[in-house]
């Protein structure tokens, strides 16, 4: 997959490379123009991604070492009880299992749903325009907004199904679980089409002869699709797994706006944790740049192994 | 990780060259001589000074009504920036930590005492002993700005919880509008006489079951109005699993299984906790009084009792402070030295049926129309600001050991309250 991303390795040498072998006198006036205007060309990328990821960053892990409160600055080096304290948060254990297996739930739905739905739209020929638009909206309203409207459905005072969860004593963000189905079905809602659309693109890129292929060897649609399909679509199987998980496991939004980590703490991500940290309570920039530091780390494991275990299957 | 926090350093260093660059050149037309609170002298400075100031929304009327008086009568002009409840906390960290804070700013009075340990109010000691009233400040909110001694805070806002009922209600159950429950027990009896009215949509009593802040606001008053202290005098440890304190659960609990709490109160975070009442939808609840003026129907209005009577109040509101960044501090104390004065607790405040924080105008031309405003400003006088540097870890936030306590005793089985109890002086305590 990565090798496609570079250009070949042949490619002819650049023109500078070949000005290189003509006499020194003229060569160092062109190669330190030809350094300068790469370097301009490269300055403006090079200006965006030190200012927005490098320095924060580096800001991230130096509050991470320090003794830092919301209200009061840097007060110096805190290094490792930072990391202690954060790992020995009442919450930490809980948030981290929280967010495990909302992640599994999400993504297992999510994915299984956006090919399904993606078959559906690529077979049918006569509503594909009208589903696939209205499988997609969802996607053109940002999550907090999103979030916000579900907010309101869910309401047990001004919602819509407000005097059905009066006459059945239920309220769809009052338990446990049903605060967690309630937010997993706001975010199948809000990402299927986005989805759907990845898979959409991974299926169009099967060509058409293997299906026939495996129509002639008389294999069935079960087997088409266990055989053919599944293997075939594993690239993009890849990229939206991982876009998936990484995006589960940094849920925010709409936890904070629905539940607020409610009822009881059930729902408190990892992310959520982070910020009632920083600026709910303890306000201690310190510790929660430590909990961003361990997510930040468990990311890099967790897609790497990602990528790996796509990668040896592919290989087999 | 030195290495990287002297990269780090140096690469800040150049941002903060180039950006001081910018904020020179623009500033460059435009600069006001700096003021410090040296210059002040009693009354401060009116030149002709703009000043911000910011807010939280639950006070947005009164912050509103004070500004835009204050604006008409002066050289001054106070900019009012209101900030949604949730994101205050973090609008004043992320400032405090730049050193952009506007030159004044309201804070909820129980983070007072940690924002003023931090430093993030300039001293006004010198300023508040020359007022003469001064011995007729709301004690409570003065002792939370008070830090060895210096005083950094005046109350801006005062918000008591009260009692109200809905007389209407009141005489559709048969109790007596004109008379107020005169304990907890009173109290549950008239919310469940008003849920016998068996009236579509209209309950007995509401509270926020999932909101810290609102319970604090009025259940720590019912232990109060007993004599009970809810926290130690230090602040770091949790005395609410008392007997009175199981007593108030065991009250609340029954008033749940049986039906008379508004069914929304169990996941009520906060943002509607009062709207039931107001509507007039609920029998009676604890309130805050800072909505009478916008409660519209015969209310009636008494202090908080305890599980054995008495009354008294939670004095919360907003405390408002000169910020560690202003440069017109000798502007800004002009403006609270206005804020204390009778032409804006009573011309302003009190005309707005609000609270006044002075006990000398308690008695006012306005007060004098509405007999409730007098019983709110005689039940201030007997009501309680808890201090706690860890308050909001403890109580406010949405994860508090406080909420866990409360929705364990009231919707559980309530045989957990001395555990979360001591979950609660851990916190307090850190």
């Amino acid at each position: 997959m990565t090798a496609t991303l570079h250009p070949p390795a042949s490619s002819p040498a650049p023109p500078e490379a070949r000005g290189a072998r003509r006499p020194a006198r003229r060569r160092r006036g062109r190669r330190t123009h030809g350094a300068l205007a790469g370097w301009l060309y490269a300055a403006p990328t090079a200006l965006f991604v030190l200012l927005l990821f490098v320095l924060p960053l580096l800001l991230v892990l130096q509050m991470s070492g320090s003794d830092w409160p919301l209200l009061s600055g840097n007060q110096g080096p805190n290094f490792p009880e930072n990391y202690q304290v954060a790992v020995s948060n009442r919450f930490f254990m809980d948030s981290v299992i929280f967010t495990l297996k909302y992640t599994v739930l999400t993504t297992v739905i999510l994915l299984a749903l956006s090919l399904g739905l993606a078959m559906l739209v690529q077979e049918s020929s006569r509503w594909k325009g009208l589903l696939r638009t209205s499988i997609l909206i969802p996607s053109a309203l940002g999550l907090a907004s999103a979030s916000l409207l579900f907010y309101v459905i869910y309401s047990p005072i001004a919602g819509p199904f407000a005097d059905l969860m009066a006459s059945w004593g239920f309220t769809f963000l009052g338990t446990p679980d049903g605060a967690l189905w309630s937010t997993i079905f706001l975010i199948v809602w809000r990402y299927a089409g986005f989805y759907m659309l990845l898979m959409l693109v991974g299926l169009q890129g099967i060509p058409d002869d293997v299906y026939e292929a495996a129509r002639i060897d008389g294999a069935s649609r079960w087997q088409t699709f266990r055989d053919v399909t599944l293997p075939l679509l594993r690239p993009t199987l890849a990229l939206t797994t991982v876009l998936c998980v990484t995006g589960s496991l940094l849920a925010f939004e709409q936890f904070y706006i629905l539940t607020k980590g409610g009822p009881d703490n059930s729902t408190i991500t990892i992310v959520q944790l982070i910020y009632s940290v920083a600026f709910q309570g303890p306000n201690d920039l310190g510790v929660a740049g430590a909990l961003s530091v361990i997510v930040l780390l468990a990311l890099v494991v967790i897609n790497i192994a990602q990528i790996r275990a796509f990668g040896k299957k592919a290989e087999d | 990780m030195t290495r990287m926090t002297g990269r780090t350093r140096r690469a800040l260093g150049v941002l903060a060259a180039g950006a001081l660059i910018a904020g020179l050149a623009a500033c460059a037309n435009t600069e006001e001589p700096a003021s410090s609170l040296a210059d002040a002298g009693a009354e401060g400075i009116d030149d002709g000074s703009t000043l911000t100031l910011w807010t939280r929304a639950p006070l947005e009327k009164q912050a509103k009504l004070l500004v835009e008086a204050y604006n008409d009568s002066h050289e001054n002009q106070v900019e009012l920036t209101v900030v949604p409840n949730d994101d205050y906390v973090a609008k004043v960290g992320a400032a405090a930590g730049s050193g952009g804070l506007p030159d004044l700013f309201a804070a909820d009075i129980v983070y007072v005492p940690n924002w003023v340990e931090q430093g993030l109010f300039q001293d006004i000691s010198a300023q508040i002993d020359g007022l003469d009233f001064k011995d007729e400040i709301n004690a409570g909110h003065l002792s939370a700005g008070t830090l060895d001694g210096k005083e950094h805070v005046l109350p801006f806002v005062l918000d008591l919880s009260m009692m109200f009922w809905n007389k209407e209600l009141f005489a559709e159950a048969g109790l007596d509008p004109e008379k107020a429950p005169a304990n907890l027990q009173e109290f549950a009896d008239a919310a469940k006489a008003v849920q016998a009215l068996n009236k579509p949509d209209t309950y007995g009593t509401a509270t926020g079951l999932n909101c810290g802040g609102c319970l604090v606001f009025t259940w720590f008053p019912s232990m109060w109005a007993d004599g009970e202290e809810v926290l130690s005098d230090d602040g770091t440890e949790s005395l609410l699993a008392s007997d009175p304190a199981k007593e108030m659960y065991s009250v609340w609990k029954d008033l749940w299984d049986s039906g008379a709490v508004l069914p929304s109160s169990k996941d009520e975070a906060g943002p509607t906790w009062t709207a039931g009442f107001t509507e007039g939808k609920v029998g009676l609840m604890f309130y805050p009084a800072t909505l009478l003026s916008s409660t519209e129907f015969d209310a009636g209005v008494a202090g908080i009792p305890g599980p054995e009577g008495g009354a008294s109040t939670f004095v919360g509101g907003d405390g408002l402070g000169i910020s560690k960044d202003s440069k017109k501090a000798a502007q800004a104390w002009n403006f609270l030295n206005w804020m204390m004065s009778e032409e804006a607790q009573v011309g302003v405040l009190a005309k707005n049926n609000d609270v006044v924080a002075r006990s000398d105008l308690a008695d006012n031309e306005f007060s004098a129309k509405d007999p409730r405003l007098v019983t709110i400003n005689e039940v201030a006088g007997d009501g309680d600001t808890p201090v706690a540097i860890n308050f909001q870890q403890a109580f406010n936030a949405p994860n508090s050991p406080w909420l866990t306590l409360v929705r364990n005793a009231v919707l559980g089985d309530g045989a957990t309250v001395d555990a979360d109890n001591d979950e609660i002086t851990a916190v307090l305590s850190e």
